[in-house]
């Protein structure tokens, strides 16, 4: 199995984690390339979700867990005392399933990180707003409105907001947790086709909705089975000649 | 078949009409009492009686000081209960963990709300009027009623805030914020409806209450207005006491003017309060 590979931009360790008790994940290791997208599938309640956050350390926000293990970003422990999370967290952007625009206007969504980030440039703001929005696919549909309510725009727009949020930051690693899982096939192409785009900057890692969506984004992609990692192929070897059983019954359509 | 469907209909009936009653009962008391006293007491309403000091022993002149002295008592109360109390809300609700110290803090506040109102009048009197040395001023006054409002004003807020979903923590989280600037600039303004509410019906309380202010700040009689907050102050629900049991032969209109003063002061502070819900209410967007 493939766990280890060279300048490797997010590095996971044995990591195992507890929730109240109960592992969600259990010794996963496993080598994230940098300029590429990796999917992390399986079926639901298996601890996908739970690696990404723990990847930007948003699950520090939960009471009651534990964690073991080494998580780097270029080689340095993101859990080591006296790392920045705020800061961490500008480097490592993350989109979640259901898009959730903060209250205010379409700029006021996309500038709240820089705003937060000491960015006071009106100049820059709005050459953010600009990049954001058209590296998002969104840029073309909202340039009249920007100043409008952002919920007013169709869930499809809303994720894709919520994607040149996280792109306003300049983020190095893009955490995706089935970004399209409440989009119609016409906003996932879009958001599809805008993580071709994407990836020749960042680093994505994507939660994929189903195995259809693994195969057509991914470059990397390991299969998470209740808390283990099974298998992690680079390329789409995985989709096509599945090394263990259970990842070929699961691709295969056999379960899940 | 049809007979029993029939019995059903005409319990159903019954029940429906103990219901309604029950809603109007609570109804009926609240028509009568606003009734009476708007009654009784519109005659006394004029500009003399809302900006002149009072005269003759009281029986004449206005009521002045008394509405000037529950307005300062009520900011008073506000600006000592609101920091504290929203400042304690947001540490319950957002940085607090369940620990036995939060337990115990949220014990207090519910036992606090249910403590007699003449018992934080004596408090205050102890602490404040005594010990601190505040003497029988607005300063004391304000701060017990402070006391008294601070449960009402923490609980009502804590639950506004809870009731903003924790998703837009973990968004402003995930976007660099620190967990303040979460709280800043998304979660309040979402929970500020809710927070406001709740500090208006506290202070709306406070502004009512007699007790606390009885041996806190309340003057029998002072034609004068406050100078300073260490001054004692007339207030409009101790000088209705005053008028209604402590000088013979008050006349009616004057005591039931007064109250109906009290009643549109306090009831346009709920106008106030339920207006900034609902604008508020209309403007949120989830």
């Amino acid at each position: 199995m493939l766990t280890e590979i060279a300048n490797p931009k997010i590095r996971i360790e044995h990591v195992s984690y507890a929730y109240d008790g109960e592992m969600v994940l259990r010794d996963v290791t496993l080598d994230v390339p940098a300029n590429a997208v990796t999917a992390f599938f399986g079926p639901a309640g298996g601890g996908k979700t739970t690696l990404l956050r723990l990847i930007n350390r948003l699950n520090d926000l939960v009471d009651g867990t534990q964690m073991t293990g080494r998580i780097s970003l270029d080689g340095q422990d993101v859990y080591a005392l006296g790392v920045n999370i705020p800061q961490l967290r500008r480097r490592v952007g993350m989109v979640f399933a259901l898009p959730l625009p903060l209250p205010g206007t379409i700029r006021e969504n996309v500038l709240y990180g820089p705003r937060l980030a000491g960015e006071r440039d009106r100049s820059r703001l709005e050459e953010i707003v600009v990049r954001s929005l058209r590296q998002a696919a969104l840029w073309d549909e909202v340039r009249d409105r920007l100043d409008g309510p952002a919920s007013a725009l169709s869930g499809g727009q809303q994720q894709r907001l919520c994607i040149a949020r996280s792109l306003a930051l300049e983020p190095e690693v893009l955490l995706l947790d089935e970004p399209t899982s409440g989009l119609d096939p016409i906003s996932t192409g879009k958001v599809e086709e805008s993580l071709l785009e994407l990836k020749q900057h960042y680093t994505i890692i994507i939660v994929p909705h189903s195995v259809q969506q693994a195969a057509r984004v991914a470059d990397h992609a390991a299969f998470i089975l209740m808390g283990d990692l099974i298998e992690y192929q680079p390329g789409k070897k995985i989709f096509t000649t599945p090394r263990d059983k259970r990842t070929e019954d699961y691709v295969t359509g056999r379960f899940g | 078949m049809i007979s029993v469907n029939s019995r059903r209909y005409v319990v159903q009936r019954i029940g429906f009409g103990v219901l309604i009653l029950a809603a109007l009962l609570v109804v009926l008391p609240i028509l009568f009492v606003v009734g009476a006293i708007v009654v009784e007491g519109i005659g006394a309403i004029n500009w003399e009686f809302l900006t002149a000091i009072p005269r003759d022993g009281m029986k004449a002149g206005g009521i002045f000081p008394a509405i000037v002295g529950t307005l300062l008592l009520t900011v008073g109360t506000a600006l000592a209960a609101i920091p504290f109390g929203v400042g304690g809300a947001i540490y319950l609700s957002e940085y607090a963990r369940d620990t036995w110290l939060t337990r115990a803090i949220r014990l207090a506040i519910v036992n606090l709300a249910g403590i007699p109102s003449v018992v934080y009048g004596l408090f205050g009197l102890g602490l404040f009027v005594l010990f601190l040395q505040f003497g029988t001023s607005i300063l004391a006054g304000s701060l017990t009623l402070a006391i008294m409002t601070l449960p009402i004003i923490i609980s009502t807020s804590e639950e506004a805030l809870r009731a903003v979903p924790t998703e837009f923590r973990t968004v402003s989280a995930s976007l660099g914020g620190t967990r303040w600037q979460g709280i800043r600039n998304v979660v309040l303004p979402q929970a500020l409806p809710g927070i406001i509410t709740g500090v208006i019906l506290g202070l709306l309380r406070a502004g009512g209450e007699t007790a606390p202010i009885l041996f806190t700040v309340a003057a029998f009689y002072l034609p004068r207005l406050p100078q300073s907050p260490f001054d004692q102050t007339m207030a409009l629900p101790y000088h209705l006491y005053v008028i209604s049991t402590q000088v013979p032969g008050m006349p009616i209109q004057v005591q039931y003017g007064t109250a109906l003063v009290l009643l549109a002061l306090v009831l346009s502070l709920n106008v106030v309060a339920t207006v900034i819900r609902s604008y508020f209410r209309r403007k949120r967007q989830w």
